[in-house]
């Protein structure tokens, strides 16, 4: 979307020259968005704070991953994202001119949400600020940071177009992206690694019937020695990324007298199409040492940057926010120590590590820099196609999947013997449940006792499953297992035949009470 | 039969590993030694010759 056609916020004035604000977001990105609306949700008082006054622009995150959606829709947002993007579910890839394989990413029935819904970052902005609007989240327009005074309670210097104004935060939430304002005024260090290659974005506006697939080629007779991918967003707009190497001038290549050419070799001569945006982009793979620092927490970009390959960037910040939102309630509830908050560093910490690795592989894959990188690519990519076993070598992204918190401390370990993928930390999987799903009876605002057949006291609410069906082989349930389900549903314990003293002990630890 | 290749994300990692440090002619003959342990684990010289003609045959 173009910059004039953007809808402006309104700036409002604070109206003081000093204020307190209980919780303040930095970043009315897809992340701060996200845990605002969560947190208010939650019944906590929201401000969130953004220097610009519209949604973004220009390409950005455009694949949604069946977690964020499961996410938004527990925000209550879901249903008209789903309904303006393109749902997809089959990645193809292709070396030169012919495919070497495809994937489906979601190949089971019995899920409330697909694989991906592509939608512009811009789409997904409009409908979280309108829903962070009627829920009554402050939202401060045009107030830019420009100093953090960590004496005492985070205390934001902030400039707006009606001057300056001082913001005490008793928390502070920053999520302003990868070049964070927040990160920079305290100085900390964003380790990792820059890739040199350059690639081109143009996003351009065609009809066109190819199927609402994801296309990788991998050097392709339109782009020689370069990859190339093809997805469609909402609004006939179509994503192409085309990789033009490290030695490639960003101002020349943006110009369109460079890149119409590019696009005719791809989409043929004869179709029509407009360029909605263009760029050249670089990327980096680096995150903060630690995402928690005292009232100060960093999300999504801010804590962690990846490639754009996997659609790691967007859907792990969400997740993210998933994470945090409802420990920060528990803590300023009364209901959990503040310890509860490091386990936002011991969970988020590694999913940042594992899609940094599957997006630095990723990377490596498509831009291989020395010569026996690119002999092996070159072995895998020309036995792909009579030999199976090599198709699972080709990287082309590995795409975003909930981070299955393996080694936190809020987990309970197993006492009983379980199969099956729902394990203790692994995001709850969904089944259809009566005439609708499960996952939205799970989590919210508090723990769930998901139990099938079980009938245990305990003090949060719990929800009934029937022993026979795809929820009971999804959660590997005999008569009488019940999984403890977090408000962020994953999964805190399992058993299959619960204790109210076993439950309570869960509970607690899942609520930093206890180790 | 074919087994195909466990994590192969960590396989491919680590046979692009075996190459770190290494000049043109070091890294081919790293690769030499690697097939030839690869041969001693397979063992059986029927399965060999019929892998060694498919690695010829470059589509």
């Amino acid at each position: 979307m173009r910059s004039e056609q953007m809808v402006r916020f309104p700036f409002r004035p604070l109206g003081a020259s000093r204020v307190h604000r209980k919780v303040v977001v930095v970043g009315a990105g897809p992340v701060g968005l996200t845990l605002a609306i969560d947190l208010r949700l939650k019944g906590l008082d929201v401000t969130l704070v953004d220097e610009d006054d519209t949604v973004s622009t220009g390409s950005r995150a455009i694949c949604w991953a069946k977690r964020s959606l499961e996410i938004f829709d527990r925000l209550g947002v879901a249903g008209p994202m789903v309904a303006r993007g393109i749902t997809w579910n089959t990645g193809r890839v292709f070396h030169r001119d012919r495919q070497v394989y495809e994937f489906n990413l979601l190949a089971e029935a019995g899920h409330a949400f697909p694989a991906f819904v592509n939608l512009q970052q811009y789409h997904v902005e409009e409908a979280l600020v309108a829903r962070a609007e009627a829920l009554g989240v402050e939202i401060l327009w045009k107030h830019r940071v420009v100093g953090l005074d960590l004496r005492e309670a985070p205390t934001l210097a902030v400039e707006t177009p009606e001057g300056a104004c001082t913001i005490e935060a008793g928390w502070l939430l920053a999520c302003d992206g990868a070049r964070s304002q927040i990160r920079k005024l305290m100085s900390l260090d964003f380790k990792g690694q820059a890739f040199e290659d350059r690639f081109l974005i143009a996003d351009v506006r065609m009809q066109a019937d190819f199927p609402t697939e994801r296309w990788f080629w991998f050097d392709p007779p339109f782009h020689p020695g370069g990859s190339a991918l093809l997805h469609r967003q909402a609004d006939d707009i179509w994503r192409i990324d085309l990789q033009l190497g490290p030695d490639a001038d960003p101002a020349e290549e943006r110009k369109p007298e460079r890149v119409l050419p590019r696009l005719r070799a791809m989409l043929g001569p004869e179709r029509p199409f407009e360029l909605d945006w263009v760029s050249v982009y670089t990327f980096q793979c680096r995150r903060l040492e630690r995402f928690r620092h005292g009232r100060v927490i960093f999300l999504g970009d801010a804590a962690h940057t990846v490639s754009p390959f996997g659609a790691r960037g967007g859907n792990s910040g969400v997740q993210d926010a998933d994470n945090l939102a409802w420990k920060l309630k528990a803590v300023l509830a009364g209901l959990a120590p503040e310890g509860l908050l490091d386990s936002y560093d011991a969970e988020r910490g590694p999913a940042a590590d594992e899609n940094i690795l599957n997006s630095t592989r990723s990377t490596d894959f498509i831009t291989p820099k020395t010569g026996a990188s690119r002999r092996l690519r070159a072995a895998a990519l020309s036995l792909a196609g009579d030999h199976p076993f090599a198709r699972s070598l080709i990287n082309s992204g590995r795409l975003s999947v909930p981070t299955v918190y393996l080694d936190s401390p809020l987990n309970t370990a197993d006492v009983d013997a379980f199969s099956g993928r729902a394990c203790p930390g692994d995001a709850a999987p969904d089944a259809p449940l009566g005439d609708g799903w499960l996952l939205p009876r799970l989590g919210g605002g508090d723990f769930t006792l998901l139990g099938f057949g079980t009938d245990v006291e305990t003090s949060v609410p719990s929800v009934a499953a029937p022993i026979s069906g795809l929820a009971a082989e999804r959660y590997d349930a005999t008569v009488g297992t019940a999984y403890l389900i977090r408000p962020d549903q994953h999964i805190a314990a399992r058993w299959r035949h619960p204790t109210p003293e076993g439950v309570a002990a869960a509970l607690a630890r899942a609520r930093g009470v206890s180790r | 039969m074919t087994k195909g290749i466990d994590r192969p994300d960590e396989v491919y990692e680590a046979l692009i590993e075996l190459h770190r440090g290494l000049d043109e002619d070091a890294g081919r003959r790293a690769d030499a030694r690697l097939i030839l342990l690869l041969a001693a684990e397979i063992g059986d010289a029927e399965t060999l010759k019929r892998l060694i003609t498919a690695a010829r045959e470059e589509t």
